[in-house]
């Protein structure tokens, strides 16, 4: 493979990661606040239905985009009010959502199926996308692509370097604490809900509109793609750096499946096609199972030497949540 | 007392005036009338015998899995992975039918064998999600969703590799099983009436587990509070793996019931959703085995 | 600050929880508010903080100006601030984040400033903190000085503490005392809500004692301790002399174990307990008594040594096993791990026993309920959910759950929080179950008066080391007070083997 089909391949990556990254930090805004959004999986669909279906009926991109968002937006409002306001259990509430909107999605979107429509065209940026190697990698991109870059750093800025950033981790943390310092903790769980939806529905155009422009129903690919983004938020640790780092090594090895496919001509497609899926049980399984029971065990069984060691890296791949996630606040 | 009662009693009334008037929106905004439509939906329910029993049809794997779910919901646990629990009891029931195909067994046997072998292999695959779940730390949520799109892959996988038709490999399933191979059915209705019995057994089964056994009130005390229950001297692990069990065993019925008694052969939708649904419905009545068969 | 309670009346539905309290608390004082448990205390101190709204005709004078207080923030606006029972703090974030939180200014707090602000304020009151350590690195009593420095940045003259010295040692609650008592100088107002005789009789200039929910007395030093008692409870109560143990058997033998989790290690205790012993651990939270208990329980693995129980090697056993071997352990947090929220009474006694059959028998279930209720004086019904029972219902119901036959009851804070009769009753019946079962009993407490009262040993932990025993009836508070803060360790060694 030439050096200018790799750098290609990874320009590609970098791009297809976008949706990954949105909803990663979409949901990473939710949690920190304490509301596990779980529709996730259906909301992407609906949204990439809807944002292409508002594009192509506008003959406006950025409509569709629109459209997207407050799609998110709206499903998070119910999530929001199912949990803060009535209290249900956010996965209940949630896991309904993400099966409505899949289903809505694909009822919705038949008059859409397989419609060529408008796509998010690249947008090279001038002198910097001359730069070899940096040029094609970073900044030959669309504009969605050059959003996500910059999505990645503003919110790890929010979040640990502003002040109300500092007031989402402790509305997240310990929510008492975070009311007597003066915190409108439900107002602000509904506002971190509703943004992080957004972004969240942002994800679903990005689909239809660049990355895999058009609406294909059950074909898609989409189906299950909430769930990777969901367990690459707990892979990331609620950082939306990290969960960056996450969502691009994803791409990366979806890249690397379908360049080895050639390769690998005796692996059936369904594997590779499911392989995302394994992968994901795997990620979550080196994130959590340092807190498991037996492994405890195992490490005070060992000598010293080992089980420093071991007990380093299970540490260091292990993620905890913020404490009241998916825990209603009540002033008293 | 009373009042608290009618209080519940308006706020479900008004959540279902609530669905009502969310679905008439979605039929309107596809220019679909939602009078015509309930209506077809009321007609194409209860209609006629046939119509009717096609309800029952959709109602035997629902209640095999609305049990099973009962049971995780007890002990705490998300068992969403339950689709793929159906999905591999169908890919069980045909495994051995296949199998049996050519053998001088009795016919009845080998339809047991293979109801038998549809609950190992939803057992199985609950106890890969249990296991993550009780070993690694996976939440089932994760797992049971990965392993899902696992099962549905397996099943394309082998509808259009191993066990593909001769000649050319489709979408409608591999070849159909002979007749003796079938539940009996009602008269020339898709029904069977054993079916029916074996999901009743199965739902009374799990109301008495819940209502009335020593491990049903430490399963609860599982699912309620993880800890204590481990404290209070309930193996608690084990407990749980039990829960993911039952739940696989009975969803597996739930796909062999698709397999030997509707579809009679291996198809790509094999599971038709049931999993999710009984999910709902589960969560809808609110965990009580009482409330899962309508009266 | 002067703060003027007026006429301060609150309903819980059908409860009336405050009666019309009227108290004037004068700028620059420390002022005691006793009482035990359910007396109001709480409820009015939520009322001064904002946490809750009084019932319409209550008011709340400041410095001579009525005050409508909405919320804790809006408390703190008016030089109100409260130090919770458990702090109000973040535990994974750095010291500097947490004290920042909240704090108002721009978009982008300037770190370095507040930490030369916090730095500054540390050491005006004699405190020692990294602005860059993390806040779960400290011990509850660091974490109420934190607290306290913060109210103090945020402008705060009048300070309500919240049972403060419940699960501090005996040094920090010295280092608390000292700094709360510069406070009236500064013209600073300190409310000190407590249900400790001792701790409002040494800090307090005028204590006012409240019971049922209203006011039933005001008094100024010097203090009769009896008569707060009976103001307290309405009448006159008294701990009674120490019960040495007869002891027998060994029950549980340690030879050189050693434990170690992330934080801590502990190496080579050996002990012995015998049958109706009663041996108390001592120290400041974390110091390593956690880790000596769950070991006893099974709950924590070895990591070298060996651990017998009545001769047989359980060493590496787990949990389980222990309990069938007759050991029981009843944790501190009641509602996160000693029961089941949302199961009753009597599914928890059902629970407790040996499963007898497949089916639960529901009659024999309701007498067995209806006679542990009676015995053990639990206000509840047999199908009363555990969480609607007060805390000292709570605990009797767990000590209830206590199996037989018994080898060795370990215990976390059995009396934290619970007014002095349930602690009277419930070491009544712990000792009971020695006498009868010949159980030892081995417990955690940060209460050094009930470690000395009811103990035959005592263990001090201080950092990972462990004390060799000492005698409870030849060993005073202010002895063990400094062994808990690592004083006096030369002459009392870590003398094991």
């Amino acid at each position: 493979m030439s050096q200018e089909t790799i750098l290609i391949g990874l320009a590609g990556v970098l791009a297809s990661a976008s949706p990954l990254i949105f909803a990663v930090i979409g949901e990473t805004l939710s949690e920190r606040a304490g509301v596990i959004n779980l529709s996730m999986n259906g909301t992407i669909l609906l949204s990439a239905m809807g944002g292409f279906a508002v594009a192509y009926n506008t003959e406006n991109i950025v409509l569709g985009f629109l459209a997207g968002m407050l799609i998110g937006a709206l499903v998070a409002l119910i999530v929001a009010f199912a949990s803060i306001t009535l209290q249900q259990s956010q996965v209940a509430v949630g896991f309904v959502l993400a099966l409505t909107c899949r289903d809505l999605a694909y009822f919705l979107g038949n008059d859409y199926m397989g419609v060529p429509g408008p796509r998010l065209q690249a947008m090279p940026i001038p002198v910097l996308g001359d730069i070899p190697v940096l040029g094609p990698l970073f900044f030959r991109h669309d504009v969605i692509t050059y959003i996500s870059f910059i999505a990645i750093f503003f919110a790890w800025l929010w979040i640990f370097r502003t002040r109300p950033g500092l007031m989402l981790q402790g509305i997240g943390e310990k929510p008492a604490a975070a009311y007597i310092r003066g915190a409108n903790v439900n107002l602000m769980r509904y506002v971190y809900t509703i943004v992080g939806g957004a972004l969240i529905g942002l994800a679903g155009p990005a689909f239809s509109l660049a990355i895999r422009a058009g609406w294909m129903g059950t074909i898609s690919g989409l189906d299950g793609f909430g769930w990777i983004a969901l367990s690459i938020t707990i892979f990331g640790g609620w950082n939306p750096v990290r969960g960056a780092f996450g969502a691009y090594l994803f791409a990366f090895l979806q890249w690397l499946g379908l360049v080895l496919q050639p390769v690998l001509t005796q692996v059936p497609s369904q594997v590779l096609q499911v392989a995302p899926f394994p992968l994901m049980i795997l990620t979550l399984l080196l994130v959590n199972i340092g807190n498991a029971e037996w492994v405890e065990r195992t490490l005070a069984a060992m000598p010293e030497s080992a089980r420093k060691i071991f007990a380093k890296m299970l540490r260091a791949m292990r993620t905890s949540p913020p404490a009241a996630l998916g825990v209603p606040f009540e002033r008293d | 007392m009373i009042k608290n009662r009618l209080g519940n009693l308006s706020y479900q009334l008004a959540a279902l005036l609530l669905a009502f008037g969310v679905v008439s929106l979605i039929l309107l905004s596809v220019d679909a009338s939602p009078s015509e439509a309930y209506k077809n939906i009321f007609k194409g329910s209860f209609g006629e015998m046939r119509k009717f029993a096609e309800v029952l049809v959709a109602f035997v794997p629902l209640l095999l899995v609305t049990a099973g779910l009962l049971v995780t919901f007890s002990s705490g646990l998300w068992n969403i992975g339950v689709e793929g629990q159906v999905v591999l009891g169908a890919i069980a029931t045909t495994w051995v039918y296949r199998f049996y195909l050519d053998s001088d067994l009795p016919p009845t046997l080998i339809i047991i064998l293979a109801i038998i072998g549809g609950m190992l292999g939803g057992a199985i695959w609950a106890a890969l999600a249990g296991i993550l779940k009780v070993f690694g730390g996976v939440n089932e949520i994760f797992g049971g969703l990965g392993l899902n799109f696992v099962a549905t892959a397996l099943t394309i996988y082998l509808i259009f590799g191993p066990w593909k038709r001769p000649g050319v490999a489709s979408m409608s399933g591999t070849v159909p099983f002979p007749d003796e191979f079938s539940l009996p059915l009602w008269q020339n209705l898709r029904i069977s009436p054993w079916a029916l019995v074996i999901a009743l057994i199965g739902i009374v089964f799990v109301y008495f587990l819940l209502q009335g056994t020593y491990f049903g009130l430490r399963l609860k005390a599982v699912g309620k509070n993880f800890r204590a229950a481990y404290l209070l001297g309930i193996p608690t692990w084990q407990y749980s793996m039990y829960s993911f069990l039952i739940c696989g065993a009975l969803a597996g019925a739930a796909g062999a019931m698709q397999v030997a008694a509707v579809y009679h052969r291996l198809i790509p939708s094999i599971s038709s959703g049931y999993g999710y649904l009984g999910l709902m419905v589960a969560m809808l009545i609110n965990y009580q085995a009482l409330w899962a068969v309508p009266h | 600050m002067n703060v003027e309670l007026k006429n301060i009346n609150k309903h819980f539905g059908a409860v009336h929880a405050n009666k019309g309290i009227n108290l004037n608390i004068p700028t620059g004082t420390i002022q005691g508010i006793l009482g035990e448990n359910g007396a109001g205390k709480s409820t009015l101190m939520k009322i001064l903080s904002g946490f809750i709204q009084p019932d319409p005709g209550s008011e709340i004078i400041l410095d001579g100006k009525p005050v409508v207080i909405h919320s804790p923030a809006d408390a703190i606006k008016y030089g109100i601030g409260m130090l919770h029972q458990d702090p109000l703090d973040f535990p994974p974030m750095k010291l500097l984040d947490n004290f920042l939180l909240g704090l108002s200014g721009g978009l982008f707090p300037n770190r370095k400033e507040t930490a030369q602000d916090f730095n500054l304020l540390a050491r005006e009151y004699g405190f020692s903190f990294d602005p860059e350590s993390y806040v779960d690195s400290l011990t509850v009593g660091e974490r109420q000085q934190l607290e306290i420095m913060r109210l103090l940045f945020l402008g705060a003259r009048v300070f309500i503490l919240d049972e403060p010295t419940t699960g501090i040692s005996a040094g920090q609650k010295e280092k608390l005392f000292a700094t709360l008592k510069k406070f009236p100088e500064q013209a600073m107002t300190v409310i000190f809500v407590s249900h400790k005789l001792e701790d409002v009789e040494n800090l307090c200039d005028r204590v006012a004692v409240l019971r049922g929910g209203g006011l039933v007395g005001e008094t100024k030093p010097p203090y009769v301790t009896s008569n707060l008692v009976e103001m307290m409870f309405g009448k006159a109560i008294t701990l009674g002399a120490r019960q040495p143990a007869e002891a027998g058997e060994v029950t549980i033998s340690m030879k050189n174990v050693s434990l170690e989790d992330v934080r801590m290690k502990i190496k080579n205790v050996s002990l012995d307990i015998h049958a109706g012993e009663v041996i108390g651990l001592a120290g400041m939270e974390g110091s390593g008594q956690d880790l000596f208990i769950r070991a006893c329980a099974g709950l924590m693995r070895t990591v070298g040594g060996r651990i017998h129980l009545q001769g047989q090697d359980l060493t590496g056993k787990s949990y389980h096993t222990f309990k069938h071997a007759g050991v029981n352990f009843l944790p501190a947090a009641r509602l996160e791990e000693g029961l089941v929220l949302g199961l009753s009474l009597t599914d928890h006694f059902v629970l407790a026993e040996e499963p007898k059959g497949l089916f639960i028998d529901r009659a024999a279930g309701q007498k067995l309920a209806e006679d542990r209720i009676q015995s053990f004086n639990i206000r509840g019904k047999p199908d009363s959910t555990v969480e609607s029972l007060s805390g000292g219902n709570q605990q009797r119901a767990e000590l209830a759950l206590l199996q037989t036959p018994l080898s060795l009851i370990l215990l976390e804070h059995p009396t934290r929080g619970l007014d002095i009769e349930s602690v009277i009753y419930i070491w009544s019946k712990l000792k009971g179950r020695c006498k009868t079962d010949g159980a030892a009993i081995v417990f955690i407490s940060s209460d050094l008066e009930e470690v000395l009262q009811y103990s035959d040993r005592v263990l001090v932990f201080f950092n990972g080391m462990v004390s060799a025993p000492l005698d409870a009836g030849k060993t005073t508070v202010e002895e063990l007070g400094q062994l808990i803060g690592g004083k006096g360790w030369a002459d009392k060694g870590e003398a094991h083997d």
